[in-house]
C-alpha cells in the first residue's frame, strides 16, 4: 500500500553537518535551479543558452557606453548592505522584514538635506546624509523593537505594516510639500553636490559595503555584542539567565540593523537615484530578506547571492531580452524559480531520510 | 444621503477582493502557518482567471481556473514549508515574487497577442459581471442599493467569509485546524493528522485568495485586463488579518472600512486630505491594532500560537 511505502521513509534531523558539504549543496541547488528555469525558458519556445546568454552579458558587458557590470555592482551594493542588516537582527531571532521601511525612512531624512541643505561643503553634505540615512532606519528599526522587548509585539507584522507607512510618507512629500513644480508629484533631482562620487566606475558606497562586509563578519563573529546577539538568538532564557541585558540588545541591535537599511536607502538615492521617489527600497528590502536566508546569515556569502539576483535583474533589464520576445518579468520568475529550488534542497542540509526497512510493511 | 450610499457602494465594490485575500490568509494562519504569498497568489488568480475567462467564455471554468492558479501556488508554499520545513517567511516572499512576475509576464504576451490592445471579456460574460439590482430586493430603497445591487463575486465573497467562519468555529474540523495552528505538538498527541490538516487549509486559503485576483481581474476593471490590477491588495489583505482579528466575519466590516479608504484617495478634494494619507490609513491602522491588542495582553487578539514555526515532531 501507498502509506506503507510512506512510513518506510523516516525523516531524522541531523545531528552535525557532516556528511554532504553544505556548499556544494548550495552548489548543487543553484545548478538545479537554473536547469529547471532553462526548462521553463524551453516551454516558452526559446533557447534557454541564449536567454542565459544574453542574461549574462548584459550583466557583466562592458560596452563603450559604459561598462553594464558596474551597473551591476551598483544594484547589489543596497542588496548587500541590506541583507547584512537584516542577517544581524534574525540571528537574534527577531524576524526585521521591514528593511524595505527602514531604507525609505533613511533615504527620506538623507533626501532632506540633499534637497534643502546642499550649500554645504560635499564631504560634509554626505556625511550628514549618511548620519540622517542611519538616524531615520535606525529610529524605524527601534520602534518595533521597543514595542517587542516592552508588550511583546509580533515583530513581523509590525516592521511589515511599517515597510508601507513609510512608503506612503514618500507619496506624500512626492505629491506635495517636497514636488518641484507645485500640482505636479515628483521630487527634484539632487544638485551635484549631494551625489555620490564615482570611484572606479561604481560610486563609492561599494567601498563602505566592501568594509561593512569584513566589519560585520567580524562583529558577528569576535565581538561581545555579537556573542550576545547569538545567545539571545539561541535561547533568550539563557541570556537573561547568565545576566544579560536582553531589552538593551535588541534595542541596539535593531538600531544597529535599521541604521545599515538606512545608509543603503541613503546610498540609492544618492548614488544611482540622485532623486527621491516611491522605487527608492523596490523590493530590495524583501529581497534581502531572501538572500540573508539563503547566505545563512554569512556576511561574504550575501556579496555572492547579492551579486547572483543583481546580474539577474540588470541582465534582463536590457533591450536585447526584449529583442528575443521576453519582458524583464523573467528576470523575477528566474528568481522565484531559484528561491523556490534553493529552499527546498536546504531540506537535505538539515534533516536526513533515513529507510527503515521492511519489517513493519 | 444618497452621497453616502454611493461611498459605501464603491467601498463594498473596492473593499471585496481584499476579504477573499484575508479569508484566505485567515484559514492559512489558523492552521499555523503565515503566508506572506497572499500578493503573488492573487496575481496568479488574476492572471489564470482572466485567461479562462477570455478563452473559454465561462464563468464557473473562469473562476475554477483562479482558484486552481492560487491554490497551486500556495501548493509550491505547503511543500516547501510543510514538507521540507523551509523558513515561512522565505517561502512566502519568493511566492510573492514568483507569482507577481509570472502574472504579469503572461499578462504582457497575452496583450501582445492581442496586438497590443489591452484584452477585454466577451459583453456576455461583462454582462453577467456587472453591477446589477437583485430582483425584488434591489428595488428597497437605500438598502436595495446598498446590499443588494452588485456583482455575483461580491456575494461570492461575502458567502465564503461566512462559511469559512461557521467552518472555523462551528466544525469538528474547523476545531482540530485551530488546534493545529495553536499548538501542533499537542494537536499530533491528540491523534490529528498534522502534517494533511496544514496542507488543506494552506490550499484551501490560497485558492480562496485566487479568487480575490479574478475578481480584480474579470470584474473590477470592467473585464479588461490592467496589468497593475492587484498592485499591493495581497499586502493590505495580510493587513486586514491582523484588523479582523483573525475572524472572517469581522474581515467584512474591514473590508468595508478598507474599502471606504481606498474610494475616499479619489474623492479627497472635498476634504482636502493628502490622497497619500489615505493610503497610509489602513497600515496605521492596523499597527495601532496590533500594538494596542498587545499592551493589553489579550489573549483573544493575537496571531495563532503556532503560527510562524514549522512543525516537526521530534523536536518536541
Amino acid at each position: 500500500m501507498l502509506t506503507d511505502f510512506f512510513s518506510r521513509f523516516h525523516i531524522v534531523k541531523k545531528t552535525n553537518s557532516a556528511g554532504t558539504n553544505p556548499l556544494l549543496l548550495s552548489f548543487l541547488s543553484l545548478v538545479a535551479a537554473l536547469i529547471i528555469g532553462g526548462l521553463f525558458i524551453l516551454c516558452l519556445g526559446k533557447n534557454p543558452f541564449a536567454v542565459y546568454g544574453v542574461i549574462i552579458e548584459g550583466a557583466f558587458k562592458i560596452a563603450r557606453t559604459g561598462a553594464y557590470v558596474f551597473k551591476t555592482i551598483g544594484y547589489a551594493i543596497p542588496l548587500v548592505i541590506t541583507s547584512i542588516a537584516v542577517s544581524i537582527a534574525f540571528k537574534m531571532k527577531f524576524w526585521n522584514i521591514g528593511a524595505e521601511g527602514q531604507m525609505i525612512a533613511g533615504a527620506i531624512l538623507a533626501s532632506y538635506f540633499a534637497l534643502f541643505q546642499s550649500q554645504m561643503p560635499h564631504w560634509l553634505l554626505l556625511l550628514v546624509m549618511v548620519l540622517a540615512g542611519a538616524v531615520g532606519g535606525g529610529l524605524l528599526g527601534t520602534i518595533p523593537a521597543f514595542f517587542k522587548c516592552k508588550f511583546d509585539t509580533n515583530e513581523t507584522l509590525f516592521t511589515l505594516m511599517l515597510n508601507y507607512i513609510a512608503l506612503s510618507v514618500i507619496t506624500y512629500l512626492k505629491d506635495g510639500p517636497w514636488s518641484e513644480t507645485p500640482g505636479f508629484p515628483g521630487i527634484a533631482k539632487f544638485a551635484d553636490n549631494a551625489r555620490l562620487d564615482i570611484v572606479g566606475g561604481v560610486h563609492i558606497g561599494w567601498i563602505f559595503t566592501v568594509l561593512l562586509v569584513v566589519a560585520a563578519f567580524i562583529y558577528m563573529r569576535y565581538t561581545k555584542h555579537g556573542y550576545e546577539i547569538s545567545v539571545i538568538g539561541d535561547s533568550i532564557n539563557t541570556a537573561r539567565y547568565a545576566g544579560m541585558n536582553v531589552n538593551r540588545v535588541i534595542l541596539r541591535t535593531m538600531f544597529i540593523s535599521g541604521a545599515l537599511c538606512g545608509i543603503a536607502g541613503m546610498i540609492q538615492v544618492s548614488g544611482i537615484e540622485h532623486t527621491l521617489g516611491e522605487s527608492v527600497a523596490g523590493g530590495r528590502g524583501f529581497t534581502a530578506i531572501i538572500i540573508a536566508w539563503l547566505s545563512r546569515l554569512n556576511p561574504f556569502v550575501c556579496v555572492l547571492f547579492s551579486m547572483l539576483f543583481a546580474t539577474l535583474q540588470q541582465g534582463c533589464s536590457g533591450s536585447a531580452l526584449l529583442k528575443l520576445g521576453l519582458s524583464p518579468y523573467v528576470a523575477d520568475i528566474l528568481q522565484g524559480i531559484i528561491l523556490f529550488v534553493i529552499l527546498a534542497f536546504d531540506f537535505f542540509t538539515q534533516y536526513k531520510i533515513v529507510c527503515r526497512g521492511r519489517k513493519n510493511a | 444621503m444618497n452621497g453616502i450610499i454611493n461611498l459605501l457602494t464603491a467601498a463594498i465594490r473596492a473593499g471585496i477582493p481584499l476579504l477573499f485575500g484575508t479569508t484566505g490568509e485567515i484559514i492559512t494562519e489558523k492552521s499555523g502557518n503565515m503566508n506572506l504569498g497572499v500578493e503573488g497568489m492573487m496575481w496568479l488568480g488574476a492572471f489564470f482567471g482572466f485567461y479562462a475567462g477570455l478563452h473559454t467564455d465561462s464563468l464557473i471554468l473562469a473562476l475554477l481556473c483562479a482558484f486552481a492558479a492560487g491554490l497551486g501556488g500556495a501548493l509550491i508554499y505547503a511543500v516547501l514549508t510543510v514538507s521540507l520545513r523551509a523558513n515561512q517567511t522565505v517561502a512566502g516572499l519568493a511566492l510573492t515574487i514568483f507569482g507577481t512576475a509570472f502574472a504579469n509576464f503572461f499578462g504582457l504576451r497575452m496583450i501582445a497577442d492581442n496586438g497590443g490592445f489591452l484584452p477585454k471579456l466577451s459583453p456576455r460574460l461583462t454582462g453577467i459581471l456587472a453591477d446589477k439590482p437583485i430582483p425584488l430586493l434591489g428595488k428597497i430603497p437605500y438598502i436595495g442599493k446598498l446590499l443588494f445591487s452588485h456583482n455575483i463575486l461580491v456575494y461570492l465573497g461575502i458567502g465564503i467569509a461566512v462559511l469559512a467562519f461557521l467552518y472555523m468555529n462551528k466544525t469538528r474540523a474547523g476545531l482540530r485546524m485551530r488546534a493545529v495552528g495553536e499548538a501542533p505538538a499537542t494537536a499530533d498527541a491528540a491523534g490529528i493528522n498534522v502534517t494533511l490538516t496544514k496542507y488543506i487549509h494552506i490550499l484551501l486559503g490560497g485558492g480562496v485568495c485566487g479568487l480575490g485576483g479574478a475578481y480584480l481581474s474579470l470584474a473590477f476593471f470592467g473585464g479588461q485586463w490592467q496589468n497593475a490590477c492587484v498592485d499591493g491588495q495581497g499586502w493590505i489583505a495580510v493587513a486586514l488579518v491582523i484588523f479582523a482579528n483573525w475572524n472572517p466575519v469581522k474581515a467584512i466590516l474591514g473590508t468595508l472600512l478598507f474599502g471606504m479608504f481606498e474610494v475616499i484617495r479619489f474623492r479627497v478634494d472635498w476634504l482636502n486630505i493628502p490622497p497619500a494619507f489615505c493610503d497610509m490609513l489602513p497600515y496605521v491602522i492596523t499597527t495601532l491594532i496590533l500594538v494596542i491588542a498587545s499592551i493589553r495582553r489579550s489573549r483573544e487578539r493575537r496571531q495563532p500560537q503556532g503560527c510562524g514555526n514549522n512543525y516537526f515532531r521530534e523536536d518536541r
